[in-house]
């Protein structure tokens, strides 16, 4: 793996399944009573945070402190970026305080990869701009593997399989969406089937050089598909004219009882929060049995641990062995 | 290579250059004399005793270079270049006459900014400079400035431009193009539909998809051109287009002269050989407006600058403090700097490849370029009698790697690294040499 996970795009397959089936392992503690483990004791991850997102910072910070690694919250507000310090100065003072890894959530696409130019550190993207964010990607895969694929595996759940030949519908605002690039890279390396079903609006121009296929009409897609996400739409994106209204825009791309029920009978439906109930997603549907939502949350923590094991070289943990 | 036995103060004879000819292969090497700030005289055998002596072997000889777009930011942002620093380094890339853009603070908008940058180009001396007058009071394009006094000052201004910002409204742009006739003038457009580009930050393409960079549209380059050559069209009045980017742009100036139109246009060139492939690292040394686009529009940009639908290069050369380029691409200044790499990147793009000779070359950089911004004394064919500004060039120089550090102030060229071949050897303006071997004589 690479030193930095700032892109779906830096995974190999090989990489993928070593981040989800080390994941499996460590879900395993989420069952004992004590849930640390002190792998990467005496090692600091910071967690630097441009942007409000409690969900991510929480599951950053709870995945950090079960491995008993020192965690430092760094948010913009309260900060000297209030000040106007630039991002590479921000960079050098934590690389002065001795980060082993830094988790940037960062409102511009490419500010992951820009810090990690400035520090000697592991740099993790929690979410940069529309760019990506890549641990979203791979809680998401392993949610779906989980779900999905343990069935289908003979033995011993779904260890060391990919997502090959499961159809995934990702519905909604892809061209402002981090959750989208990064799943369609990561999802497709895994072998899934990615489809984007959005208004044209919402879709890059370029998207048909992407590894999926795309459709305007979410109807068509539903009997296919074995797994529903939907992602998240900003009400300010009516006022530049993406979509005429929010009630049209979920007329057409929302997901709503009916709709679900043209989903075959063990698809999935995924959201990464937080959810507009009523615009891209119903309520009884965000309800329901077929809805990973809160499984998705705890399976962040899992995944996020693994990712911080395996770039942080972390011992103590006996895992497959781990490429550096 | 010079020698330095003076006694015929100010005369050089430049032996064993070669003076390319459109059309003509393996140009024989012959001499010239520079005295009194002009060509005095050309040959093989002029001899002039007393004369410094260049000695020329391998060079060719081009009239000194001519850029219609140069952003030397004084006054207002001395920290990024000054007039001094700038024209130094215009100096040391063979040119020996830069446009001034009009985006100072305080805006070139008044009689007074442009004779004050003027006259300290005249106070430094390493070539002229000829102040672009802003279109619109404070570049903000809602009344005309006062284009007509500028015209008359000392500085004498011809070409007018809200560069870094287009002429949105029609009607202002109208009115201005059909303004300046009185006076012989020329509006620069810096064409941008600013709707089509709220935010944004790179081509709209593959590239701008994959790193959830905001997307420009060619489209919002184009509108403009089309909307512009017709209202140029309909005036009867001189339109030039700066730092055409696109493909279609090209193709829309091709049409428009094809008509007679009176367009002009420009390629800089960082779009003659850079493409938004190099955006992928996030590096704001790559982010300059118009933006960086694809290798097709690279390619059909040579090929409109070699069949003369883009009548010249210009070099945008936009220098920023290092702290305007260390940041997050979206915080980032557009502009890259440009005057001491043009030529190289020109006879990378241009010639080594075949689409243009070295006559070629001296019509586009300089010829056209003075005639398009209407100032005479410069771009003008070398022979006897002619002012005395010309730049030697070594093309067999073997390709170096860009150094980011020379006379401007700023560091942000996006050559930094790359091989290019070539070498400015010498730059002689009115017979005086402004660089000599890669320093400022």
């Amino acid at each position: 793996m690479k030193r930095h996970l700032i892109s779906a795009a830096d995974l190999t397959r090989g990489d993928a399944l070593l981040i989800l089936d080390t994941a499996e392992e460590l879900a395993h503690l989420a069952d004992r009573p004590i849930k640390k483990l002190p792998t990467l004791r005496g090692r600091t991850v910071v967690n630097l945070f441009y942007e409000d997102s409690t969900r991510t910072r929480i599951s950053f910070e709870a995945a950090a402190k079960r491995l008993s690694a020192d965690v430092i919250n760094f948010s913009a507000k309260g900060s000297s970026v209030g000040k106007g310090e630039s991002l590479k100065d921000t960079a050098l003072t934590l690389e002065a305080m001795g980060a082993d890894a830094v988790v940037i959530r960062h409102g511009a696409s490419g500010a992951a990869h820009r810090l990690a130019g400035w520090v000697r550190g592991s740099v993790l993207n929690a979410g940069d701009g529309t760019h990506e964010h890549p641990t979203q990607a791979l809680l998401d895969a392993f949610t779906i593997r989980r779900r999905l694929m343990a069935r289908r595996a003979s033995t011993a759940g779904a260890r060391g399989t990919g997502l090959d030949g499961l159809r995934v519908t990702i519905v909604g605002d892809v061209l402002h969406s981090r959750v989208a690039r990064s799943n369609v890279l990561l999802l497709s390396t895994l072998g899934a089937e990615v489809t984007l079903a959005a208004p044209p609006t919402l879709l890059p121009l370029a998207v048909g050089s992407w590894p999926c296929a795309v459709s305007y009409d979410l109807d068509s897609e539903l009997p296919k598909s074995d797994v529903v996400m939907m992602l998240r739409v900003q009400q300010e994106r009516m006022t530049a004219a993406y979509f005429p209204s929010v009630r049209e825009y979920s007329r057409r791309y929302g997901l709503d009882a009916a709709r679900m029920a043209r989903l075959p009978g063990h698809a999935i439906v995924m959201h990464p929060g937080p959810m507009n109930r009523g615009v891209e997603i119903a309520a009884e549907v965000a309800d329901s049995v077929r809805s990973t939502i809160v499984e998705q949350v705890a399976n962040g923590v899992t995944t996020r641990m693994a990712v911080l094991y395996l770039l942080l070289g972390g011992t103590e943990f006996p895992a497959t062995g781990v490429a550096q | 290579m010079t020698n330095n036995a003076v006694t015929d103060n100010g005369s050089w004879l430049i032996r064993g250059v070669t003076i390319p000819a459109s059309g003509r292969q393996g140009e024989e090497q012959t001499s010239i004399l520079l005295g009194s700030g002009s060509i005095t005289a050309i040959g093989p055998d002029v001899d002039h005793p007393g004369a410094r002596i260049l000695d020329a072997g391998g060079l060719i000889a081009l009239p000194g270079l001519v850029d219609l777009h140069t952003h030397l930011r004084e006054p207002g942002r001395e920290d990024a270049e000054t007039v001094e620093t700038g024209t130094a380094a215009a100096a040391l890339g063979g040119y020996t006459a830069v446009h001034a853009m009009a985006n100072t603070d305080p805006v070139a908008d008044t009689a007074g900014v442009v004779e004050q940058v003027w006259r300290l180009g005249q106070a430094a001396g390493h070539c002229d400079v000829r102040p672009v007058g802003a279109v619109t009071v404070g570049l903000n394009g809602a009344r005309l400035a006062e284009l007509g006094t500028m015209a008359d000052s000392a500085a004498r201004v011809r070409v007018f431009s809200d560069d870094g910002r287009c002429v949105s409204d029609p009607l202002l742009m109208r009115r201005a193009l059909e303004y300046v006739k009185a006076f012989d003038g020329v509006i620069a457009q810096h064409a941008q539909d600013a709707r089509l580009t709220e935010g944004a930050q790179l081509n709209e393409g593959e590239m701008s998809a994959r790193l959830g960079l905001s997307g420009w549209p060619a489209v919002a380059e184009e509108a403009i051109i089309a909307r512009d050559c017709l209202l140029a069209a309909h005036v009867g009045s001189a339109l030039h287009v700066c730092h055409v980017s696109t493909a279609g742009s090209a193709e829309i100036i091709r049409w428009a002269k094809s008509k007679g139109w009176p367009v002009t246009a420009e390629v800089t060139p960082h779009h003659m050989l850079l493409t938004d492939e190099l955006a992928a690292g996030y590096d704001p040394v790559f982010k300059v407006n118009p933006p960086l686009r694809t290798a097709a529009d690279v390619a059909e940009l040579r090929r409109a600058l070699a069949d003369g639908t883009i009548d010249c290069v210009a070099t945008d050369h936009a220098p920023h403090p290092v702290e305007a380029k260390e940041t997050e691409w979206a915080e980032a200044a557009f502009g890259m700097t440009g005057l001491e790499t043009a030529l190289r990147v020109v006879q990378r793009a241009m010639v080594d490849t075949g689409l243009l000779d070295w006559a070629g070359v001296a019509d586009r950089m300089s010829v056209r370029p003075a005639r398009i911004g209407r100032l005479t004394g410069h771009g003008t064919p070398l022979a006897p009698g002619a002012p005395g500004h010309l730049t030697l060039y070594d093309p067999a120089a073997p390709a170096e790697a860009v150094t980011p550090a020379g006379a401007s102030k700023s560091r942000n060229t996006p050559f930094a690294g790359m091989e290019l071949p070539g070498r400015v050897a010498a730059t002689f303006l009115r017979g005086v040499p402004t660089a000599l071997d890669g320093k400022l004589a």
